[in-house]
């Protein structure tokens, strides 16, 4: 396993509201990793700032066997560098029919132009098809995305973003609002992606956590407080502080 | 003051309602009146006979007693009458004189008595001498307007000016002073000086002073008096001053063989270098010193008077159709001597070498024009510090009347996040509401007053009423917000038109607004701007006041923030949105009278002040009234300050400052004033 | 899995173009129908049914529809509510105007001076060409822009290169700086506002506020009557329409117009995804300003006459309208929305409209038509908010 995402030396202030404060995490490939903290901890800003979305006021995101500094490219530049991410809120193209949802995350060339000429190669159906029997939504390839359900649009979302081939999966709270056997459904879907490639799930659920089975982070006013196996982490007087002092 | 001072006759007999100069020369007695009279004595020895007889009778009275040479005056007979009118002062005098001098007098054959006259659509109306009141018309032919030749009429103005340099009123001295500054004449030199010496007041001594300098420079033959006198003028700012000194550096432009010993030389030309080549030629040329070059145009005529045959020179005529082909036949006429010869430009170069080409003054004194030039370099920075001064003043007059029309807007757009198109037509309610007060009101204080709080009262309602009926339904989409509200502006202009015509409608300022204030020659600002400027002020601390003491002003500020967590708390969005977009468009009203009274009522006024206030509210930034406040201050510098640059073009500035604009706002994309944090959005 | 997926590499691209509009093939049906049908009824080339400024009134409306439609694209589809493609039509008709009046200005010139002793050259041709155009502005020299106005084929690039160019620079400049939503809006009106600003100038070269006229003359064809002149330019406007609804239908299907509508509904997460936003938006900001000003280069020469006020930012807001009206978001509601509303408004402010007597007030539609529109569009904003496209969608849903 080697280090894929290298995150430095990280703060950030809104306002004089120190959102990240010198935060250093890393990331191998492949891993599944969890990171966990109380509201506000700066989990969220954290995915901002990899994916090009904050610009930190200092320190340092490398990516890559190259060590690319991250924070010179735009958001398209990062994705397409091979970080996907999927956001709190399931964001799916509600107007567009699933199959355009995923056609459009797919991994093709990603100028105006190649996509303006581009047209659906039967290797390119194959891969929907597979996508889509993936994420369960094989039937409704047709259907509008605004008429999945809520655990369906997390699921077309995690789709899209495996269409994206990233080597780097970031996800926000995948498993919100779905039921039981929904949740156990994601769990599979993350796992399997874990096997090939990195990914970094933040969920406020424990239940969902130790299915997952993997290295926890947790966060705490923007730095990193403990790291290791769930149950590691879980008994770390300070963790037990932080979240019963909420 | 300037009533019973040396004003212009006409003006005077125009508006007679405005003459209280009885009421006040009579005050005026109440100066001690002897010191006056020893002056006179003293000082006017030609008056002195009459000086004694000073109890006052009716200037009527008096006129009679001089009757025939106040009817057909001369110059032999006017100094006397003059000094015996002078001397009685009987009151009125001075507007009488004014009168006489300006053809403004009549005499009425039956008595002899003589009246003030303003004509009136073919009648003359009669005005008594000593009342001001009118006695009544008469045809144009039944009175004898006196009419003084020029030689008398310098003769009474002359008089008049002394008269009135010594007067023992203070204000009256000024006032003369005034008016000899506007007509300066050389006669007035001696009258100055006499005044001069015997002047008292310290202040009216140095205006005394700086006229005769400004007489002196211009007039006087003596170099080392106007000299004097021009040194007397550095760092005079005033445009009379500036006026005399350019006036002495006049220049004209000249050539000679050699450069002559007695012209004082301004600066030398060197042809093809400051000056143009054919420029200096052509002074040649008509000059009758060398022949002149003939143009395009004489070529072409030359050449079509010589067609023979179908060919010039040799040269078929169909070929012609080129300068080269045309010069070619040309030449071949000149070899045939037939023509003119061409000048080339070598020729032109060596014509223009044997002479030497200057700028000389037309004044030839060196030392004067050296002086001028002095005084004039010496008043250059104070002219930019107070051209500064009045730019600043006229950008902030701007600046406060984008105020205005931006406020209103600024508000519903950063609480609600709706843009009101039709905010442009709430100014144009309001100022209609101006007008139509104002035909009701004939007093435009009051109507003013009235009008103000009821334009509020009308856009405030429309305001509330159109959130009510279509902005609420829309808040989720702000771009149809922009259209919806479009739809409304182009219906309610068109009702505009409908109702009140498309010419524009008067909105008149009380008098009180309708001068200007004036620190010197280089800066004044009209008193409606100066009025729109602490209006501006006043709606910028009542909106800090609301905004900031208020319970209003508290939720409003709650759902410019966050307007879920205000909703939460228990502040009603739906009645903060309603009196919010009230609020806003009410200031659109009220902006609306001020505007109406600076510009004029139109149904398209609204649309034209739309787009600067929606650049006013972006470059300030969303949702902050200090950021609308600097948003306005910039965009008025700014506009003054590319008019600066380019005065005669308004449009340009326009283009110029859209451009900037544009730009500003690619590197401050959230305004000057930004919100930060997650308060403002995305 | 792998099942249901055919081998089917070589669809062709024209087959997945009608799928995803079926409208393209009656557009195109109903576009030829009319055009054929204004042929045999016009003076020019038929039997005179309608008159030559019926025809050239209804090539105008041609070219209103284009543009439409490369407003529909950028808003309905891009969601880039511009504010300034008129500025680009505008532009489009300065640069072709320029080539009519200069070139008809030189062959009349020309004609005048065939019976002079001595031929004229071509700097008394351009002088006296520049004297006929520019003394109503007071001024004797050929400015600057105007060196290429003699050409067509340069003038013509022109008509594509002068909206394309502004549009590439402003358009980079703007979507750089993530300027979305309303303050978009206002920065292309603003960008609208100051060009107007900047052609009402007498000393910009393009003859300030009398703009150019003149422009129905077409230099070579000056014999041919204008009845004849107008069917000609009707079929060019259908021609260019025809076109221009099918390469947007191209446009905005397939892929490219799922990254553009994904872009309308949330950018950010469009860059997630690895698109440059920017370039996009971009693209179809050029691409409609380019088409726009093709438009404008047909409509002017029908119109006769452009200056500045045409340009005005207002122009841009009705047209936004229009396409509001017609329903955003399908490329023939744009068509039917520009169509309807210019028609009527020339229909009814040109008192071909019967006017309503109402007791003792005369309802003048001149007087009421605006008014009519407004609040008709404020309703249409709020309760149709899909416009008359939409009640199509319901017919067709309703249907089967």
């Amino acid at each position: 396993m080697t280090t894929l995402l290298e995150v430095s030396g990280v703060s950030v202030t809104f306002d004089g509201f120190r959102a990240i404060n010198n935060l250093s995490i890393a990331i191998g490939e492949p891993e599944l990793r969890a990171v966990i903290g109380p509201n506000g901890a700066g989990k969220t800003t954290f995915m901002d700032i990899v994916t090009g979305k904050t610009r930190p006021d200092s320190g340092s995101v490398r990516w890559g066997e190259r060590q690319v500094d991250l924070l010179k490219l735009s958001e398209s530049q990062i994705a397409k560098a091979g970080i996907g991410r999927k956001f709190q809120k399931p964001t799916v193209f509600e107007e567009q029919t699933v199959r355009d949802n995923l056609a459009m995350a797919l991994a093709n060339k990603r100028g105006p132009f190649s996509v303006l000429v581009w047209h659906m190669t039967g290797g390119d159906r194959a891969r929907i098809d597979e996508l889509a029997q993936e994420i369960g939504l094989q039937d409704r390839l047709d259907d509008r995305a605004g008429d999945l359900s809520h655990g369906q649009k997390q699921w077309l979302e995690i789709g899209m973003l495996l269409a994206q081939d990233p080597r780097l999966l970031l996800v926000d709270e995948p498993a919100a609002g779905m039921t039981p056997a929904e949740r156990e459904h994601t769990t599979d879907l993350l796992k399997r992606a874990a096997t090939t490639r990195a990914v970094m799930v933040i969920e406020h659920d424990m239940e969902f956590i130790r299915r997952l089975d993997c290295r926890v982070t947790v966060l705490h006013e923007g730095a990193v407080l403990a790291e290791g196996s769930l149950d590691h982490v879980t008994k770390n007087q300070q963790v037990i502080d932080v979240y019963l002092g909420r | 003051m300037q009533a019973c001072g040396l004003h212009p006759g006409p003006l005077f007999l125009a508006q007679p309602e405005e003459m209280k100069a009885p009421a006040m020369l009579r005050r005026f007695r109440r100066v001690p009146f002897c010191a006056c009279l020893i002056a006179l004595c003293l000082l006017v020895p030609h008056m002195a006979a009459h000086a004694q007889s000073a109890p006052q009778t009716p200037l009527q009275d008096v006129l009679q007693t001089v009757q025939p040479q106040v009817a057909n005056p001369s110059r032999g007979t006017v100094p006397d009458v003059l000094s015996a009118l002078l001397a009685r002062d009987a009151p009125g005098t001075v507007e009488f004189l004014l009168a006489w001098q300006d053809r403004g007098v009549v005499e009425r054959p039956e008595d002899g008595l003589f009246f003030l006259a303003r004509e009136t659509g073919g009648m003359v109306e009669l005005i008594d001498i000593d009342t001001g009141a009118v006695i009544g018309q008469v045809g144009t032919r039944d009175v004898n307007q006196i009419r003084p030749n020029a030689g008398v009429r310098r003769e009474i103005n002359a008089a008049l000016v002394q008269f009135e340099l010594m007067n023992p009123d203070p204000a009256r001295r000024i006032a003369a002073l005034e008016s000899a500054t506007r007509s300066p004449d050389p006669e007035q030199i001696p009258a100055l000086e006499l005044a001069l010496a015997s002047e008292s007041d310290a202040g009216i001594a140095a205006r005394m002073e700086r006229l005769l300098d400004l007489l002196n420079a211009r007039f006087t033959t003596d170099t080392a008096t106007r000299v004097d006198a021009i040194d007397g003028l550095r760092g005079d700012i005033s445009t009379e001053a500036r006026r005399v000194l350019n006036q002495l550096l006049q220049t004209r432009s000249d050539f000679a063989q050699t450069l002559p010993e007695d012209a004082n030389i301004a600066r030398i030309r060197t042809p093809g270098d400051d000056m143009d080549l054919h420029a200096a030629y052509g002074a040649l040329v008509d000059a009758g010193l060398f022949p002149p070059s003939p143009g395009r145009n004489a070529i072409r005529d030359t050449l079509r008077a010589n067609v023979v045959d179908g060919a010039v020179g040799g040269i078929p005529v169909h070929q012609l159709d080129t300068d080269a082909a045309r010069q070619v036949a040309y030449r071949a006429l000149q070899d045939a001597g037939t023509v003119p010869p061409l000048v080339t430009q070598a020729d032109m170069e060596a014509a223009v070498a044997q002479y030497v080409f200057f700028d000389a003054y037309l004044e030839a004194d060196a030392a004067v024009t050296d002086a001028a030039r002095a005084a004039l370099d010496s008043t250059r920075t104070r002219i930019g510090a107070f051209q500064f001064l009045s730019l600043s003043l006229d950008a902030l007059s701007l600046a406060s009347i984008f105020f205005l029309a931006a406020i209103g807007l600024a508000i519903t757009f950063g609480v609600m996040r709706v843009i009101n198109m039709a905010h442009g037509e709430f100014i144009m309610m309001g100022a209609y509401t101006g007008y139509v007060v104002q035909t009701l009101i004939p007093d435009y204080t009051v109507s003013l007053v009235v009008a103000l709080p009821l334009a509020f009262a009308v856009t405030f309602a429309a305001g509330v009423a159109m959130e009510r009926l279509v902005i609420r339904h829309l808040y989720t989409r702000p771009l149809e917000t922009l259209l919806a509200t479009f739809g409304i502006s182009i219906a309610l202009q068109q009702l505009a038109k409908n109702i009140f015509g498309t010419q524009a409608r008067p909105l008149t300022a009380p008098d009180w607004l309708a001068g200007s204030l004036a620190l010197n020659d280089l800066v004044s600002i009209s008193t409606l701007r100066v009025g729109i400027f602490f209006m501006a002020l006043a709606f910028l601390l009542l909106l800090l006041f609301i905004l900031n003491r208020t319970r209003l002003g508290l939720e409003v500020r709650a759902v410019t923030q966050n307007p879920g967590m205000a909703a939460s708390m228990g502040i009603n969005p739906d009645r903060i949105n309603m009196l919010t977009f009230g609020l806003g468009s009410g200031i659109a009203g009220v902006a609306g009278v001020a505007i109406g009274m600076y510009a004029q009522v139109t149904s398209e006024m609204g649309a034209n002040y739309i787009v600067q206030s929606f650049m006013t509210v972006v470059v300030g930034g969303v949702g902050s009234v200090f950021g609308t406040l600097a948003g306005a201050g910039l965009i008025g510098a700014l506009q003054k300050g590319i008019e600066w640059f380019n005065p005669a073009n308004t449009l340009a500035a326009q283009t110029y400052m859209v451009l900037f604009i544009i730009l500003f706002i690619q590197f401050r994309p959230k305004g000057i004033v930004a919100l930060k944090g997650r308060a403002a959005g995305d | 899995m792998v099942s249901t997926t055919q081998p089917d590499t070589a669809r062709p691209a024209r087959r997945s173009l009608l799928r995803d509009n079926p409208s393209v093939l009656w557009f195109t049906g109903l576009l030829g129908l009319f055009t054929l049908g204004v042929s045999i009824l016009s003076e020019g080339t038929g039997i005179g049914v309608l008159s030559t400024s019926m025809v050239k009134i209804l090539g105008m409306t041609l070219c209103l529809c284009l543009i439409a439609i490369c407003m529909d694209v950028v808003w309905g589809y891009c969601g880039i509510l511009s504010l300034g493609h008129f500025a680009f039509f505008g532009l489009g008709g300065y640069a072709i105007g320029m080539w009519l009046m200069y070139a008809r200005t030189e062959i009349v010139i020309r004609d005048s001076l065939a019976g002079a002793t001595i031929p004229p050259t071509q700097t008394e041709v351009t002088d006296a060409v520049t004297a006929q155009i520019f003394g109503v502005v007071g001024s004797s020299e050929l400015p600057l822009i105007w060196s290429f106005a003699g050409s067509l084929p340069l003038q013509l690039a022109m008509v594509v290169l002068v909206p394309g160019v502004l549009a590439l620079v402003f358009g980079w400049l703007a979507f750089r700086s993530r300027v979305t939503g309303v303050y978009l809006s206002i920065l292309t009106q603003a960008m609208t506002l100051a060009l107007s600003l900047y052609l009402f100038q007498n000393d910009t070269g393009l003859r300030g506020n009398n703009g150019l006229s003149g422009l129905q003359n077409i230099p070579g064809a000056l014999d041919v009557p204008q009845s004849v002149l107008s069917v000609w330019f009707f079929w060019a406007s259908a021609f260019a329409l025809g076109a221009g609804y099918l390469l947007f239908a191209w446009v905005v299907s397939g892929k490219f117009g799922s990254v553009i509508k994904a872009i309308r509904d949330n950018e950010t997460r469009v860059r997630f995804l690895g698109y440059n936003v920017e370039g996009y938006k971009l693209f179809v900001f050029t691409l409609t300003a380019v088409v726009s000003g093709i438009a404008g280069a047909l409509y002017y020469p029908q119109a006769g006459i452009i200056n500045p006020a045409e340009i005005a930012p207002i122009a841009s807001i009705y047209l936004a309208v229009w396409v509001a009206i017609g329903g955003r978001g399908r490329l023939y509601g744009a068509v039917i929305g520009a169509a309807t509303v210019s028609l009527m408004s020339s229909w009814l402010t040109g008192g071909g409209a019967p006017n309503i007597t109402l007791g003792n007030y005369r309802f003048l539609w001149t007087d009421w038509w605006l008014v009519v529109l407004g609040l008709g569009f404020v309703a249409v904003t709020l309760f149709f908010p899909k416009g008359i496209g939409g009640l199509f969608d319901y017919l067709v849903r309703k249907k089967p």
